[in-house]
């Protein structure tokens, strides 16, 4: 079926301004896409402001130039620098000056400077059902999975054109049917310790993308709510192993109450059943090195921190001093409750290095080491760190992140399966 | 020899030597965008440079930010003369359809089947403004 553009989505296209831009690259992606219209959307989330070359720079600006402005409410995804001011950002000119000029653009078309990669903790939360066009893999596996809105994985460009326009192609996971599951993911066979653990959904979630690659599939066999930070941490985890966009958890994300209701058949086209070594040979893959002597720094936050997560960092440190960095990425909103109490100052007394705006993966700011070793509790860090930064990763729980940048060296608490 | 190909994203006719891929790559941290240099360690074409070359893709992976390479490459004087694709990935052909819209010239992507592919390695091909896939005589 060709695509269909109603007579105002036509006249919008046939502007010479930055709207009949915006338009024109919809449609065209649309017609890429097979998609037969477009359809109305309620928000954007916005990855297009990373810094990657100048070309990114210059379109933005033409679309300042051609008074665009987006049509529907629309965040911001991280940038390349921290323009909050907490953390160095090793960017060169001109590269640097190019940068700012980016999220400059973005900010006069309109868009909300949250400057997060977890929109969904900073106020920008769709209703269940509600069609959005969202941007930054982890974001849009949150937004569908856990909060039930729709979207699919829009890349830069098309994300600011949807925003712009308030339309977006109609294909893949806005449509019901493509939404549900055609794996099962049974966890049951796990020690139920070790999926109270904090590690158990960084990587159960890198099992879950490497297994499921970019079907839609239910996790079975969790008791309990694993709580929104575990949810976000196993997406993130399951997006950066796999082309994940929509995972279900029966039982606790919002269109999976039980199996049965998520399924697309009256049987599951495969069950993945998950053991005990599965998860040790998915966690070992995690770390790059064979833990050493030593460790040069520790990063958390991928995605951002919130509040809480700060709560439990701000716990383990104890008002101990530590020995190696820990780079603490976040967004404003989370860095807006620390300053208010005082907290940011202590943290960064203690040796945290706040990392506002942006993160360590995306943008030069750890120093640069031949041979560096860094340790992390994210799953999505472990993944992209080696080739980004090119240090190497060992994984750990959080506790263990902040036992080992206090002594300067790798310490790991078994925590079996 | 030749071959009708549908025309994915319409643009300049090109010319130039085949480049072959023999496995999908990732745009995003698989070509360098300054250079049009496969940087990805893994691809087994590895080194080579897509600059200049009518690139043949059995595949790709879709990473988001693919789109934003291309462009770049378009940008910098480095994209392939032209893209032979398998099957369309819009978001990498994003990269070409907003590069047009930025004013700036960007070579023809069309579609063939990879059982094809073979025929034209190593050859100087051209793709025509038609869609026509051919070796140059």
């Amino acid at each position: 079926m060709s695509l269909a553009l109603s007579p105002e989505e036509q006249a919008t296209a046939a502007g010479q301004d930055g709207a009949g831009m915006a338009m024109r690259i919809v449609a065209e992606s649309a017609r890429l896409l097979g998609a037969p219209r477009l359809i109305p959307i309620a928000s954007t989330h916005i990855d297009g402001a990373l810094y990657h070359g100048d070309s990114g720079t210059l379109f933005a600006e033409r679309l300042v130039e051609g008074g665009a402005k987006v049509a529907v409410r629309s965040t911001l995804n991280v940038g390349a620098l921290d323009l909050m001011g907490c953390s160095r950002i090793r960017l060169e000119e001109p590269q640097r000056g190019m940068a700012q000029r980016m999220m400059e653009a973005y900010r006069k078309l309109g868009c909300e400077q949250s400057w997060t990669c977890a929109p969904y903790q900073a106020g920008h939360r769709p209703a269940p059902g509600s069609d959005v066009a969202w941007g930054e893999s982890n974001a849009v596996v949150f937004c569908n999975s856990v909060l039930g809105a729709r979207t699919n994985r829009y890349g830069d460009f098309l994300d600011i054109a949807c925003a712009i326009t308030g339309r977006s192609p109609d294909y893949g996971l806005h449509r019901p049917d493509n939404r549900r599951a055609r794996l099962i993911f049974d966890v049951s066979g796990l020690s139920p310790s070790f999926l109270a653990s904090e590690i158990a959904w960084p990587v159960l979630g890198s099992l879950y993308g490497r297994e499921v690659g970019d079907a839609v599939g239910v996790v079975t066999g969790v008791a309990n709510h694993p709580g929104e930070d575990a949810l976000k941490a196993f997406g993130a985890a399951a997006a950066s192993s796999g082309a994940v966009g929509l995972f279900h958890i029966a039982g606790v994300t919002p269109e999976a109450p039980d199996v049965e209701t998520i399924l697309a058949g009256p049987e599951p086209e495969a069950v993945i059943r998950v053991t005990p070594q599965m998860v040790a040979k998915a966690r070992a893959g995690l770390s790059t090195t064979a833990a050493g002597k030593a460790i040069d720094a520790v990063a958390i936050g991928s995605p951002h921190l919130s509040h809480a997560e700060f709560d439990s960092l701000e716990r383990l440190i104890a008002g101990r001093r530590l020995t190696v960095p820990v780079y603490a990425c976040t967004g404003r909103h989370a860095l807006a409750l620390l300053e208010q109490d005082g907290r940011r100052k202590r943290l960064e007394a203690s040796g945290v290095v706040i990392v506002a705006d942006t993160c360590v993966v995306v943008t030069p700011i750890m120093p640069e080491l031949s041979n560096g070793v860094l340790m992390t509790n994210s799953g999505k860090f472990a993944h992209y760190a080696p080739g980004n930064t090119g240090y190497a990763v060992l994984y750990a729980s959080l506790a263990d992140c902040v036992e080992s940048a206090v002594l300067g060296k790798p310490v790991f608490t078994d925590i079996a399966a | 020899m030749s071959a009708a190909a549908e025309i994915l994203v319409p643009g300049k006719a090109g010319e130039g030597e085949a480049l072959v891929l023999t496995a999908p790559i990732s745009f995003w941290g698989g070509v360098d965008p300054r250079s049009g240099r496969i940087a990805d360690v893994r691809h087994p074409q590895h080194g080579e440079v897509i600059a200049g070359r009518v690139l043949f893709l059995p595949g790709t992976i879709g990473s988001s930010s693919a789109s934003a390479v291309l462009m770049e490459l378009v940008h910098n004087g480095r994209a392939p003369a032209a893209l032979v694709l398998h099957e369309p990935d819009a978001i990498l052909l994003l990269g070409l359809i907003v590069a047009r819209e930025m004013g700036w010239e960007t070579p023809i992507a069309v579609r063939l089947g990879r059982g094809q592919f073979d025929t034209y390695r190593g050859a100087a091909v051209t793709v025509a403004a038609d869609g026509a896939v051919s070796v140059a005589v």
